[in-house]
C-alpha cells in the first residue's frame, strides 16, 4: 500500500503488521495523553509532589532522557568537528533519537509548569542570576538545531526527495550541518551542565552542594561529562533493539564498535572524575556543612549504600571497563550488558541527583520522606515512551535512516507477494549526514 | 527579552545570558534562511530533484 514511500533498497513488514503495532503503543500514548490533560485541566493536584518534593518524577525523567539524548551532539561533535566520519553511518539514528529525547523532556516541562500557557514568561521575564533559566535557554535553541538537523532526513523519504526545492533544501542543509553541530555542541554543554549546576549550587542541602570552578559547581562539570559518555550507549542500545525487533543488522560492526570505545573511554574517564568528586565530598564537603557520609546513606533502606555503589560500581567501573576493553567490547553480550548498565547508571545518577536530595534530612528535627509517584505522573512520563516508539517505527519504515541497510540486507530477487517491499534494485542509501 | 523591554538591565547577567540566546538564536536563524534562499535560487535554476520526472 505505501510501498512508494519506502526507501529504496529495503524491505518493511506489511501494513497490518505496522499498523497493528501502532495501535498498541497508540493505546499507551492515549493512556499517558488522559493523564496530561488531566494535569493541565484539573492542575497539580493529580500529582504526589509537595512541599517536599517540588521536584519529582518528572524532573528525574527530563534529567535523564537529556542525560541519554546526549548522544546527538556528542556523535554530531566526534562527525563534524574531530572528523570521525565512520559514524555518519549511525549519526541519523542518533539525531533521532536526540529529537524524541528532547521534544520529550520539553513535552514534560510543559506539563509540569503546570500553566504551558505561561512556558513563554522564561525568555520574556527571565531571571539572570538561574541556571534554570540558562537551561530553558539552551534547551529550547539546541531543540531548534536538532529539528533541523532531523528535517534533511525527513526530505529524503523517496516521494518528497522528488520535489527539486525539498532536494536541494535537504543538500543545502547538508552542506552547512557542521555550522548547526557545532552549535548543538556548545549549547549543549551548557545546559547539561547547568542541570547538574542546578543541584550543585544547593548550599543549603550539604547531599548535593559542591565546590567548583568559579561560579560553576563541578555538577555543572560532571553532568556535561556524563551526557557525553552516556548518550551515545543510548543510540547504541537503541540501535541494537532496533536490530532486534527488525530482525537485521542495521550497523556495521566496526561503526558500533568505535562509538562503544569512544563511550566507554569517557566513562572511564568520568568515573575518575566522579570518584574523585564523591571522595572530596563525603570527606570535606559535606562534614563542613555539618554532616557525614552516613546521614545519607543509612537513614532508609531504599538510598542505603547500595545506592552509590550501584551508581558508580556498576553504572561506571563495570561498563568502562568492559568498553575500553576490545575482547569484550566485541563480544556481542558483553557489550549490550555494559550498555546497558550504562544507561542505568546515569539514568541513577539523575535520580540521586533529584529525588534522593529532596529525601535527605537536612534540620536535625528532619526525617527522610520518600514519595510516591501517582499514576497520573506515571503514565505522563511513560507517555514519551510511546512517543518515541511510534516516531522510530514511522521513520525507521519511511526514512532512509540506517544509510548501511540495503547493503547488509540485500533483497532476493523474487521477494514474497506477501510482503510490502521496494523491490528496485539495492542502492546505497545516502547517509543524510544530520 | 529585548534592550526595550521594561525589565532590561545593563548588566553582566542581562548581557551574558541573553547575549547567548541572541548569539544562538541568531545562528540558527541566519542558516535556515541561508538554506531557504539557497534552495529557492538553486529550484528557479532548474537544479535538483534527480528523481524528478
Amino acid at each position: 500500500m505505501d510501498s512508494a514511500l519506502i526507501p529504496k533498497g529495503v524491505k518493511r513488514c506489511p501494513m497490518w503488521q505496522f499498523l497493528l503495532g501502532l495501535g498498541i503503543v497508540g493505546a499507551v500514548l492515549a493512556w499517558g495523553v488522559y493523564a496530561m490533560l488531566l494535569c493541565w485541566f484539573k492542575g497539580l493536584n493529580q500529582t504526589n509532589m509537595n512541599d517536599y518534593y517540588g521536584f519529582a518524577l518528572w524532573i528525574w525523567a527530563d534529567l535523564a532522557v537529556i542525560a541519554l539524548g546526549g548522544g546527538a551532539f556528542f556523535s554530531g561533535l566526534l562527525k563534524y568537528i574531530f572528523g570521525k566520519d565512520e559514524l555518519k553511518h549511525i549519526i541519523n539514528y542518533a539525531v533521532l533519537i536526540g529529537f524524541i529525547c528532547y521534544s520529550s523532556a520539553l513535552l514534560i516541562l510543559a506539563i509540569d509548569i503546570g500553566q504551558p500557557l505561561r512556558g513563554w514568561f522564561i525568555f520574556w521575564h527571565a531571571n539572570v542570576h538561574s541556571m534554570l533559566t540558562e537551561v530553558a535557554f539552551c534547551l529550547s535553541c539546541y531543540f531548534s538545531v536538532l529539528t533541523i538537523e532531523y528535517i534533511p532526513l525527513i526530505l529524503e523519504n523517496r516521494q518528497l526527495d522528488k520535489v527539486p526545492f525539498f532536494h536541494n533544501l535537504g543538500h543545502n542543509m547538508h552542506e552547512i550541518m557542521a555550522v548547526f553541530a557545532a552549535t548543538g555542541a556548545f549549547l549543549s554543554f551548557f545546559h547539561q551542565g547547568s542541570l547538574g549546576g542546578v543541584a550543585g549550587v544547593l548550599f543549603g542541602r550539604p547531599f548535593a552542594f559542591r565546590e567548583g570552578l568559579l561560579i560553576w559547581p563541578w555538577t555543572f562539570f560532571l553532568f556535561t561529562w556524563s551526557a557525553a559518555a552516556y548518550g551515545p550507549c543510548f543510540t547504541l542500545l537503541i540501535t541494537w533493539i532496533t536490530e532486534k525487533v527488525t530482525r537485521k543488522k542495521l550497523v556495521k560492526d566496526n561503526v558500533v564498535d568505535l562509538l562503544a570505545k569512544i563511550a566507554g573511554w569517557m566513562i572511564f574517564t568520568y568515573t575518575i572524575a566522579k570518584l574523585c568528586d564523591t571522595a572530596r565530598w563525603a570527606n570535606i564537603t559535606a562534614p563542613g556543612l555539618g554532616q557525614t557520609l552516613a546521614d545519607f546513606y543509612t537513614g532508609t533502606a531504599f538510598y542505603g549504600y547500595w545506592i552509590l555503589f550501584a551508581e558508580i560500581g556498576l553504572g561506571g567501573i563495570l561498563p568502562a571497563i568492559i568498553l575500553i576493553s576490545p575482547p569484550l567490547r566485541k563480544n556481542p553480550t558483553w557489550r549490550v550488558i555494559a550498555l546497558f548498565l550504562g544507561v542505568m547508571g546515569v539514568s541513577l545518577n539523575r535520580w540521586v541527583m533529584v529525588l534522593q536530595v529532596m529525601a535527605t534530612p537536612v534540620m536535625p528535627f528532619d526525617q527522610w520522606v520518600l514519595y510516591y509517584p501517582s499514576w497520573q505522573e506515571v503514565a505522563t512520563t511513560i507517555l514519551p515512551l510511546a512517543y518515541g516508539i511510534i516516531l522510530i517505527m514511522i521513520s525507521y519504515r519511511y526514512l532512509p535512516i540506517f544509510p548501511q541497510e540495503a547493503e547488509l540486507n540485500p533483497i532476493e530477487e523474487e521477494a514474497p507477494a506477501s510482503v510490502e517491499a521496494a523491490t528496485e534494485p539495492a542502492a546505497e542509501l545516502e547517509p543524510a549526514q544530520a | 527579552m529585548f534592550p526595550f523591554s521594561f525589565e532590561w538591565l545593563w548588566d553582566a547577567g542581562h548581557l551574558v545570558f541573553h547575549g547567548g540566546l541572541w548569539y544562538a538564536l541568531n545562528i540558527i536563524g541566519i542558516g535556515m534562511t541561508y538554506c531557504i534562499v539557497k534552495a529557492i535560487i538553486d529550484t528557479s535554476k532548474g537544479k535538483g530533484g534527480h528523481d524528478h520526472h
